[in-house]
């Protein structure tokens, strides 16, 4: 078998390892049965009957009537600039404040370091959606109920992206800065001239990781949008699930969350390697 | 070197103790001024939405309104008692610890398995990656949408291929009996892939002379399974539970748009109690002390890999 040929030649005849390897290949092609069922359903003609909507043969007459519905019934352009607006709201502020914080733990030495490291530290796990309560008399307080600030402003500050700019700035060889320092560079300068250009990758790496999560955030912004309007992907596609399901219209709620993960996945599929490497990273969101 | 390093402190003063401890911390503040003010944007959101509103929670649990617009009086430990005597809040609690235990065994365990078959990297070992990767990266309520036709009575996936070898179709998602078990599958079909990253970056950490030595001593397969790569794993173990347990209680958001903790309380899970709580019972002292609890099994679960945590953010 081709695919052993790298294996240490000690471990070439054993048997294990190649079963376990057959019985891998069966889970993967089960695990992408669900998406296979919704290409398939979602080009499928309303024609073919409620019977035959588990086939997961391709309709011989393939149309594209249920994205249509799914576009016209759902306002799903409204919920693709919504969460576009919520993720890259998000991911801004957050550039700025993980660079900051993750310079002063990378470079500065300051009174109460561990302290502070630990407040950090403790956030990775008193992850937001498990204070939804506060958060939401919070928001409402401010007067940002039922606006996508509202949603937005719980995220803006990440111990793990902090994390992870910290050790991407610890890597810079100290020398560079010093260069910058006898040049008479403030501090703000060497951040943006010599530490920013110098960590893209881990930047994108953290983009990845949080614009990812964020896009498929769903019971915050449940809690905290009302208006039609201001919906993201997720809450959208909830109410529309939940009308179509209703009329048993099942094309249509798979050409729906066919658009819904859509952007997702060909980013995903065009970057693989970089996204791998980027949720190896994370750990938690 | 640093504009902030640490300025050398005038120790040879004579000045009175207190003064020096003053001027001490004077010294020591000033020449921290530039990080805090780097750190001063982050600080306010953790100090607002992550401190506060833990603080929030305890408060809140602290109190409550007989009536949504009535005012609100102190109550001490009654919510708290009030929630732990709520067999709704018991029984969510029940299922949280069957559907944590449920999900985040057979994730592992799968994890593992699809790490060890994929470890080695080549055109096929990464499509292989890629496949079972693919439902993390979709929405969980995207995939809600699709396991609804999936666990649909007579006309599903499920019983359109599977449900004919079976006498009495079962009614996947209405039967009180089997809907956690298949909120549980969708669940671990989700974040296996996920926690396969883990494990193969696990495996990279195992020592190649020691897998050569034990080819050389002849061992097999088991034997280096169980003497060599698990222990070597025990650290991902240990992170991927911690991980997966956090999902258990926070990722649910296929019980909000599938079942709706029902049928008969059957799927209600923790955060969904808490959801129904504020936003359906508008009981914002039961809701605080339900998260309130929540927490409190959190941080247990965080103490137990929280030296670990530190080590892996590379420390203070």
């Amino acid at each position: 078998m081709k695919l052993f040929a790298d294996a240490p030649l000690a471990t070439r005849g054993e048997i294990t390892p190649k079963l376990g390897f057959a019985l891998v290949v069966l889970l993967a092609l089960v695990w992408l049965i669900p998406f296979l069922w919704m290409v398939v359903a979602a080009l499928r003609p309303p024609s073919d009957g409620i019977n035959a909507m588990a086939v997961l043969l391709p309709s011989l007459s393939p149309t594209l009537d249920n994205i249509k519905d799914a576009w016209e019934i759902g306002d799903f352009p409204r919920y693709v600039l919504n969460t576009t607006i919520i993720c890259g709201g998000i991911l801004l502020v957050q550039f700025v404040t993980v660079t900051l914080a993750g310079f002063a733990f990378a470079r500065l030495s300051f009174a109460g370091k561990s302290l502070i490291f630990y407040l950090f530290l403790m956030q990775l796990m008193l992850v937001p959606v498990l204070l939804i309560v506060p958060n939401l008399t919070l928001v409402a307080k401010l007067g940002l109920y039922d606006t996508l600030t509202g949603v937005m402003l719980p995220f803006f500050a990440s111990a793990f992206g902090t994390f992870l700019m910290r050790q991407a700035f610890e890597a810079i060889p100290a020398e560079l800065e010093d260069a910058a320092l006898i040049d008479g560079a403030g501090m703000f300068q060497r951040i943006r001239h010599i530490y920013v250009p110098l960590s893209l990758p881990s930047f994108s790496a953290f983009a990845i990781v949080s614009v990812t999560s964020h896009w498929n955030d769903f019971i915050w912004p449940l809690m905290v949008i009302n208006s039609p309007d201001k919906r993201p992907l997720t809450v959208g596609l909830s109410v529309f699930t939940a009308t179509a399901e209703g009329s048993q219209a099942w094309g249509t709620i798979a050409a729906g969350t066919l658009m819904v993960i859509a952007p997702l996945l060909v980013t995903f599929l065009i970057f693989q390697r970089r996204f791998i490497s980027s949720f190896v990273t994370s750990g938690i969101k | 070197m640093s504009l902030a390093e640490p300025a050398v402190l005038p120790v040879t003063t004579t000045a009175p103790h207190r003064l020096h401890v003053v001027r001490r911390f004077a010294v020591a503040f000033k020449a921290s001024f530039p990080a805090y003010l780097l750190l001063l944007p982050s600080l306010i959101f953790l100090a607002l939405f992550t401190y506060g509103a833990v603080g929030q929670v305890i408060l809140d649990s602290l109190y409550q309104r007989a009536t949504p617009r009535a005012p609100n009086r102190f109550v001490g430990v009654s919510n708290i008692s009030a929630v732990l005597a709520d067999p709704a809040f018991t029984g969510a609690v029940l299922n949280n610890l069957i559907y944590a235990v449920g999900t985040v065994v057979p994730s592992m365990a799968l994890a593992l398995l699809f790490a060890l078959a994929l470890s080695r990297t080549n055109a096929v070992t990464s499509m292989l990656r890629a496949a079972l990767f693919l439902p993390v990266l979709i929405p969980m309520v995207a995939a809600s949408a699709l396991f609804l036709f999936i666990f649909l009575p007579n006309v599903g996936l499920l019983d359109y291929y599977i449900g004919r070898l079976l006498p009495v179709l079962p009614n996947w998602l209405g039967d009180s009996d089997i809907a956690l078990a298949a909120i549980m599958v969708i669940t671990v079909w989700k974040n296996a892939g996920y926690y396969m990253l883990f494990f193969l970056a696990g495996l990279q950490a195992v020592p190649e002379d020691v897998m050569e030595a034990a080819h050389l001593d002849g061992a097999g397969p088991y034997q280096r399974l169980r003497h060599i790569i698990l222990p070597e794993l025990r650290p991902t173990f240990l992170f991927v539970t911690v991980i997966a347990g956090l999902n258990a209680v926070t990722q649910v958001d296929h019980v909000f748009v599938m079942t709706k903790g029902g049928p008969s309380n059957a799927t209600n899970l923790v955060l969904f109690y808490i959801y129904q709580q504020a936003v359906e019972h508008y009981d914002v002292g039961k809701a605080s002390a339900a998260t309130l609890l929540s927490l409190a099994v959190l941080m247990g679960l965080t103490a137990l890999s929280f030296r670990s945590l530190a080590n892996r953010e590379g420390g203070p």
